[in-house]
């Protein structure tokens, strides 16, 4: 099964999305899709309800970061509005033993992986670099570099392959983070090696000011069969479709078919980050009308109408929502700064004598404004 | 005690490695079959089989990266840069990622990576394949960065590299792969001394040279030459650049008064630049003479043709000794001193 172009381009510019797959239509109805259906046809209403809550939770857990950048709580925020359906659908296709490698954008996989609240917002607020223990989630720090973490996925696909194992490892990135080098050369190693990993891209339009037009000019999911690397093309504001994608790509890794790509074609509601200001760059009409296509909004339809969600449901999941957001605001508000003779820790693992002469040297001269008080 | 070369005693440090630890993982271009273009991991391979040592696409990046990704699995990946000039494609994991992880983890991640690489000219290559980028390495927080001399050292220090839990630049003088020396291979890496330290290569009381990786025996020849003249000078062999030990230097230039730096890369920022400030913080009251650095120039690696201008030799190391001392006056005889021993075939 792989990616195969439809009916011209679909870069950014095709407001139909011809060729990209889903089962939810914006409206919620249900369609029909022969490639995703058998991947969800046993997903359970409890599944489905999970599936819902860990979706609003995002929703709610980053409307709370903007809050508490704009309240100064947070040096920054990198908003995920309008992705939730990728990040949470294809981390609920993932078993605990999976490992993932996000961006810092994806909260709402965090999130999926049982992030604590602190663990959400800490490195936002300047107080850590890597605010969550990644064992406890089995995610890696949140990476900056725009796509180096593709790689450290690759590589600890290899290093389960070698165990012997069925864990898989997932690279999360974005739509710019196609053109890096190292994603690029992820996918000649995912496919050289047969590594179990899977890539999903959620191309959200946008690389802060950059239209994906900048980064391509074919469909993203396009290139992965070029390394010889399988890929589906889906709505990325369709839950559903998302965890279907996922459960195939998992699926090929677990069997020993290796690498697969996703591309999850959403949209970045909000600014890259707090400091952004996207009305400099984007028109009103294209972010109203992908609000229409609103990734909760549509699940929300649909569960109703199924008869899986009802208004106390929701009532139930709005107030953990708050909940996980009055937490998140004080674990936030409520941390400490860590004492500066700490900025010396783990820069090695092993002894270093240089390095404790330069600690044991600024905390005397720390020590030294104690005793004569401030200038 | 066996005889081998110094890329011989490289390779028996890696078999060792990977005999001790079943993480231990070999990565590079053209390392399997082949056994590097240096055939410094020649019949690993074979010995380990292709999933413990994995020959690579071509991207250096890729290389590296993907060794995070095993460390963070729980492997110890000993990486093959080709060559000095082919590191840079990696240096952003290298930098951001290798290095920092353990850190932006709070220790939670460890990155024990060996990134190996054959290094430094005077072997007559092309192009980018005479590079001396250790000072980039040295500047970088959260690195180690070590540089073997003789064989001994390299098998050791190769096996001390394996066994830290911090990543190691592993610096391999390409001009000295064939040079031999003898081994101990069942060393106890519990008696050997530590990586960090230095060593003194030579005793002697008239000044003192640092240096490290193949320039230690252009000091060391340097010395001999300069003992025809009744001089007497030490050479102090860093081995380890990050951390660099300065008490063994210190010590050293407190007892002889007057220090030459030499190295191959360029001066400017150089590792010799940080060792000079460093002497004169901590040893200015004993200084006779302003320290001298005797480097490649500020250029990019010429032409090998031109190399041996560009490569300080024991002339330029003598000159400069003869500066620490102030022995302007003899330099004219100094000159024909050095041309003599040459002939005499001291290199």
């Amino acid at each position: 099964m792989t990616y195969t172009q439809t009916q011209g381009s679909s870069t950014g510019e095709d407001p139909d999305q011809r060729d990209v797959l889903r089962v939810l239509e914006p409206d919620g109805s249900r369609v029909p899709d022969a490639i995703l259906d058998p991947w969800i046809a046993d997903l359970s209403p409890h599944e489905l309800r999970a599936l819902h809550r860990d979706m609003v939770l995002t929703r709610r857990l980053d409307a709370e970061g903007v809050a508490l950048q704009r309240q100064g709580e947070l040096a920054l925020w990198a908003p995920c509005r309008g992705q939730e359906a990728v990040q949470v659908g294809t981390a609920h296709a993932l078993a605990p033993g999976d490992f993932v490698f996000p961006s810092y954008r994806e909260h709402g996989v965090l999130l999926a992986r049982g992030a604590t609240p602190e663990g959400y917002v800490l490195a936002w607020r300047g107080e850590e670099h890597s605010a969550y223990d990644h064992r406890s989630i089995n995610a890696a720090p949140p990476q900056i570099i725009i796509g180096a973490q593709s790689l450290h996925a690759t590589g600890w696909a290899m290093g389960a392959q070698r165990d012997g194992s069925r864990d898989v490892a997932v690279a999360y990135y974005g739509d710019g983070a196609t053109s890096q080098g190292d994603v690029n050369e992820a996918l000649v190693f995912a496919s050289s090696f047969r590594a179990p990993v899977v890539f999903v891209c959620s191309n959200n339009q946008w690389a802060i000011s950059e239209p994906v037009t900048v980064q391509t000019k074919y469909p993203i999911a396009g290139r992965a069969p070029g390394f010889g690397i399988p890929s589906l093309r889906v709505d990325g504001n369709d839950a559903l479709a998302c965890v279907a994608a996922m459960r195939w790509a998992i699926e090929r890794a677990r069997r020993g078919d290796g690498p697969s790509f996703i591309e999850a074609v959403t949209y970045r509601m909000g600014p890259h980050t707090t400091s952004d200001d996207p009305t400099r760059y984007r028109d009103a009409a294209e972010v109203e009308a992908w609000a229409r296509r609103d990734p909760i909004a549509r699940l929300e339809a649909y569960l109703c109408a199924e008869g899986v969600l009802d208004d106390s449901g929701l009532d139930e999941v709005s107030r953990a929502a708050d909940a996980l957001a009055a937490d998140v605001r004080a674990a936030c508000i409520g941390a400490a700064t860590r004492d500066p003779a700490t900025l010396f820790d783990h820069v090695y693992a092993e002894p270093h004598a240089a390095l404790d002469r330069q600690r044991a040297e600024y905390v005397q001269y720390l020590a030294g404004f104690d005793q004569e008080g401030p200038r | 005690m066996s005889s081998l070369t110094l890329g011989g005693a490289i390779n028996a440090g890696l078999a060792r490695a990977m005999q001790d630890d079943d993480h231990v993982l070999l990565m590079g271009e053209d390392i399997g079959k082949l056994g590097g273009v240096f055939r410094v991991t020649d019949g690993l391979q074979q010995r380990f089989g292709a999933q413990r040592v994995i020959d690579t696409p071509l991207a250096e990046a890729g290389i590296v990266g993907t060794a995070v990704g095993l460390a963070l699995r729980g492997y110890r990946p000993v990486v093959e840069i080709q060559f000095d000039g082919f590191v840079y494609p990696a240096f952003d994991q290298i930098v951001c990622q290798v290095a920092k992880l353990h850190y932006r983890s709070n220790g939670r991640i460890r990155m024990p990576l060996v990134i190996r690489i054959p290094w430094a000219g005077g072997v007559g290559a092309a192009e980018h394949h005479s590079e001396s980028p250790e000072a980039y390495f040295v500047h970088t927080a959260g690195l180690r960065v070590v540089a073997a001399s003789t064989p001994q050292d390299a098998y050791v220090m190769l096996r001390q590299a394996v066994a830290s839990d911090d990543p190691v630049i592993f610096f391999e003088p390409k001009r000295l792969y064939h040079s031999k020396g003898e081994v101990d291979l069942d060393a106890d890496l519990a008696d050997a001394p530590p990586l960090h330290l230095a060593r003194v290569a030579r005793e002697g009381t008239d000044a003192t040279i640092v240096t490290y990786g193949a320039q230690v025996r252009t000091a060391l020849d340097a010395a001999l030459a300069a003992e025809d003249e009744g001089l007497s000078l030490e050479v102090v062999d860093l081995r380890s650049l990050s951390p660099v030990d300065l008490n063994t230097v210190a010590a050293s230039v407190r007892k002889t008064g007057r220090v030459v730096v030499t190295h191959e890369a360029a001066r400017e920022a150089g590792v010799g630049a940080e060792l000079v400030a460093s002497i004169t913080e901590q040893c200015f009251e004993y200084l006779e003479a302003p320290p001298v650095r005797v480097t490649g120039h500020d250029i990019p690696y010429p032409p090998s043709k031109l190399e041996k201008h560009h490569v300080p030799d024991l002339d330029r190391i003598l000159f400069a000794v003869d500066r620490v001392l102030e022995r302007d006056a003899g330099a004219a005889t100094r000159q024909g001193a050095v041309t003599a021993t040459r002939d005499g075939g001291v290199r």
